[in-house]
């Protein structure tokens, strides 16, 4: 009998979470709730200096005052803030130089995952800074990065060892008041990744982390710092797979990227969290705030594979503050069951001659919601600024949704602006097409699938781009191949 | 005493005036405190981001029109498309003009909002259409509340209006500031045909705010053509709410022509309530000055098999501010729908502003839906071709400004207005070209 999308939505939906499994390691966690005693704590836990600790206070007094966001197009129930627990560090503290010290367990889970450490070293010359609940448990290549005088190390480290850096740069691009999540986060982050790329230095190779939520309850609060200085390169890679569980997760990163004149930074991430079951029992809840400030001549490129998360509310930004600077968006966002997504970008132009281009490709299946809110925003100083924006989607099946709301303010005469959107599904006549050329439908739904993502799955680097295939495979077995 | 206040209170004295028993006034009294409740929309509404009403409220308004300010028709000529037969319904301060008007009860009903609320002849009409379509938001509730007069077009099964109908609302200055309420209702039976333009225009440089709602019910294979040309002065602001219901297979066209006045808000809706209807929604905005066109519209597909065309083209120069905000919304059982959206721009000095804002949100998936947006200038090339031709630079400018809104003054169906519009796009760009070439 042929492959029909009746067959794929069935699939779909009995589709079950492959990663999901849980590593018993022991963790030290704190109690529940949220208040100045807590932030205290967490600072003194890290050993941070006083400033940070009192930043950290600051924030949590600006998002006291703060009202949960409303606006995004997603429902859901509310987390309560003082029923999670800030912080949750993996049990056996020392760092590790190599990787037999570090925990088979842990090491064990990571092979599940297809990135086991020692692969990962002999292959692509990738250097994994593994965050594992909040704490870097292991740091590879280190030493290779150090030789150029690249610092790439968790933030923590950063803020006892690099304070000037940090002190600078943290919170200028996502200020502390800037949303209820980032306040949320600059108060409770427990950790993250911080990168600094020295001027004139081309990176030698891509930086990854790994992000896991694993602790049940446990909150994440990951904070990245990116900084490449004048004329400097770098590629960062980011990716997120966690256990099945029922009970909700939140995670609301802050992710700030700083590229200096005549820099470029690429950020791209996967992204696949628990989007919770069938029903739509469970499942993380991702708010994240990521954003990056280009100075002159300088590039930021965001990739996304977004196929995980309950929730996802997201919209990593640029700021084009510099002359010439270039601004990128390419996102890939799979939603299935009852997940919803609501993620788009924002580009604001404020520089001379500054370019953006945004492509967004929404896939819903299932019961789920797949929303595009995008801002481009041209400043009146912004002379010669250029967008182009596509947002395509693809629904599969009657009872999902494709929802696009983009916000494009002009208040420059030299401004040009380009924004299209289409909503389409699979036709029949393009299955039909490969049918009589001897493609079955299975393979032909994939092709088209696969075909409709291509431009973003091109931009993502080639180590990563086996992973992002293998996370669209989860959320759409069957239809892509 | 703030603009609110003053409306909700005079509600008491407009009772006085209208007869409280009628099933209408139950609707008037229940809108009245929709509007206590929700006021005047600010901008941290979503829908009101882009557009502040803070500067016109402030004016302390006149609600109740006084007596008739005559006006003699030599005076006003220009404002009619006179070399067009056409039914006319003319308010004069927000009072009927019979001497303006030309009215019919013949076969179709042209005539006033007045006469169809207190004769027991529509009764019927009035129970089953009124305040149904239209939204239940604040400024259409305040309508609601104080509506009274406008006009009234029913066009009854299998007729074919002779002639177009002309609605003008004429605003003097005999009071410093006034504010101006009419409400239209207009039922096009199955298999009918009608035609409509509505202008509002102000002869003073006193302020006026006029807060119109018109509702328009399309019955099967009905078809309506409706221009609305909005070519006022800087003083005044108008808020223009459109509510459409279409049954099967009829086709509602709304062109809106906004080249000038203070504030000017269109909130356009469109409601599909059976298959194979077409909705057809442009619009061309050309303004200067601190001028504010603010485009908002809204097409709902329920039903399986229909169309929607949006078409929206702006050129803003000087300080002025353009806004789009385009939503389709196709429900799961709205199949095979398509619908289309095209929001094109072009700024002409570096203090205007456009904030554009097509969205999508769709729940079908055998649905063809697209929109697009550009912001761009006019093609350096194009003009330098022209000017090396022979063609002035102005000229040029226009020659190309008109072929960018061509395509939407190509869709208006009655050629003496056409002409007209293009006669007011010439005059807008300062240029002496007939532009049917």
């Amino acid at each position: 009998m042929a492959y029909t999308e009746d067959d794929l939505k069935k699939e779909l939906e009995t589709k079950e979470y492959e990663y999901g499994f849980y590593t018993d390691i022991e963790s030290e966690t704190f109690p529940v709730g949220l208040n100045e005693d807590i932030i205290r704590a967490i600072s003194k836990k890290k050993e941070e200096p006083e400033w940070m600790t009192e930043w950290r206070l600051d924030a949590f007094r600006i998002w006291e005052k703060m009202e949960e966001p409303e606006w995004a197009n997603v429902t859901y129930q509310k987390p309560d803030f003082q029923n999670i627990s800030y912080y949750s560090a993996p049990n056996k503290k020392p760092k590790y130089n190599s990787l037999d010290e570090v925990d088979p367990e842990l090491l064990e889970t990571f092979k599940k995952l297809g990135i086991s450490l020692d692969e990962q070293k002999k292959l692509a010359g990738v250097a994994v800074d593994i965050v594992m609940d909040s704490v870097s448990v292991a740091t590879t290549f280190k030493e290779t990065l150090a030789e150029k005088g690249i610092i790439f190390c968790s933030i923590s480290e950063a803020i006892k060892e690099h304070p000037e850096l940090v002190k600078k740069y943290i919170g200028t691009i996502v200020p502390k008041k800037d949303n209820f999540y980032a306040a949320l986060n600059s108060a409770v982050f427990s950790d993250g990744s911080f990168c600094y790329i020295p001027k004139g230095v081309r990176c030698p190779m891509e930086l990854s982390t790994y992000f896991r939520i694993n602790q049940a309850g446990t909150g994440q609060f990951e904070r990245t710092l990116v900084i490449a200085d004048e004329g400097s390169y770098v590629s960062y890679l980011e990716g997120c797979t966690a256990p099945s569980r029922d009970e909700n997760q939140l995670h609301a990163a802050v992710v700030e990227l700083i590229a200096l004149d005549d820099a470029e930074i690429k950020y791209s991430t996967v992204q696949n969290w628990y989007p919770g079951n069938a029903e739509g029992e469970g499942g993380v809840f991702n708010f994240v705030t990521k954003r990056g400030l280009c100075e002159t001549n300088a590039k930021i490129s965001w990739t996304q594979v977004e196929t995980g998360s309950a929730v996802t509310w997201k919209y990593p930004s640029c700021v084009l503050k510099g002359d010439n600077s270039v601004g990128e968006f390419y996102s890939i966002a799979v939603t299935n069951n009852y997940q919803q997504a609501d993620t788009g970008t924002k580009m604001i132009h404020l520089g001379k001659n500054t370019k953006s281009t945004i492509i967004s490709k929404g896939i819903s299946a299932g019961k789920s919601q797949n929303s595009y809110r995008g801002l481009v925003q041209i400043n009146s100083k912004a002379k010669n600024a250029r967008n182009f924006s596509q947002c395509d989607s693809l629904l599969m099946g009657n009872e999902c949704g494709a929802h696009t709301f983009p916000y494009i303010e002009a208040s420059n005469k030299t401004a040009q602006i380009e924004h299209e959107a289409t909503t389409s599904k699979i036709g029949e006549d393009q299955i039909f097409y490969c049918n009589q050329r001897g493609i079955d439908t299975e393979k032909a739904i994939a092709l088209i699938v696969n075909g409709f993502s291509k431009e973003v799955l091109n931009k993502l680097p080639m180590e990563f781009a086996v992973e992002a295939q293998k996370l669209l495979e989860i959320s759409l077995e069957g239809s892509v191949g | 005493m703030d603009l609110k206040d003053k409306l909700v209170s005079s509600f008491l004295a407009f009772e006085n005036t209208v007869d409280v028993n009628s099933s209408i006034h139950d609707i008037r009294s229940e809108a009245i405190k929709r509007f206590e409740q929700q006021g005047f929309p600010s901008k941290k509404e979503e829908a009101w981001k882009y557009t502040s009403l803070k500067g016109v409220l402030k004016h302390d308004f006149s609600i109740f029109p006084k007596e008739e300010n005559a006006l003699e028709f030599r005076d006003v000529k220009k404002y009619f498309i006179n070399d067009l037969d056409t039914y006319k319904i003319v308010f004069i301060d927000g009072k009927y003009s019979s001497h303006l008007s030309e009215t019919t009860h013949d076969k179709i009903d042209v005539c006033l909002m007045s006469a169809a609320l207190t004769h027991d002849k529509y009764k019927a009409v009035i129970d089953n259409y009124f305040n149904k379509v239209a939204k239940q938001d604040g400024l259409t509730s305040l309508n609601t509340a104080f509506s009274r007069e406008g006009a009234y077009i029913h066009i009854s099964a299998n007729k074919m209006a002779d002639k177009p109908v002309q609605i003008i609302h004429f605003s003097t200055g005999n009071e410093a500031a006034q504010m101006l309420q009419p409400r239209n209702l207009i039922i096009v039976d199955e298999n009918s045909h009608v035609q409509i333009i509505e202008r509002h225009q102000s002869l003073t440089d006193n302020p006026v705010l006029t807060n119109s709602v018109t509702e328009i019910y399309a019955d099967k294979r009905a078809f309506v053509d409706y221009y609305k040309i909005q070519n006022d002065n800087e003083h005044a602001s108008l808020i223009d709410n459109t509510y459409i219901e279409q049954q099967t297979q009829s086709v509602v066209s709304v062109h809106t022509f906004a080249f000038g006045g203070n504030i000017t808000r269109n909130n356009l809706n469109f409601y599909q309530k059976g298959e194979r209807i077409d909705s057809i929604l442009n619009g061309v905005t050309i303004i200067e000055n601190k001028q504010h066109v603010d485009h908002y519209t809204l097409v709902h597909h329920t039903e399986p098999n229909c169309e929607s065309h949006q078409d929206y083209k702006g050129i803003f120069d000087e300080k002025a501010t353009g806004v789009f905000n385009g939503k389709i919304i196709v429900n799961k059982e709205a199949q095979k729908t398509n619908a289309f959206q095209s929001n094109n721009n072009i700024l002409l000095s570096d203090k205007a502003t456009i904030n554009s804002k097509p969205q999508l949100e769709i729940f079908a998936d055998d649905v063809k839906c697209s929109h697009g947006c550009t912001i761009g200038q006019l093609d350096e090339k194009a003009l330098f071709y022209m000017q090396s031709r022979g063609i002035g630079e102005k000229e040029a400018r226009a020659l190309l400004m008109y072929a960018f809104a061509n395509n939407i003054l190509e869709s208006v169906k009655i050629p003496q207005l056409k002409a007209r519009i293009n006669k007011l796009i010439a005059k807008k760009l300062n240029v002496d070209i007939g532009f049917d070439l």
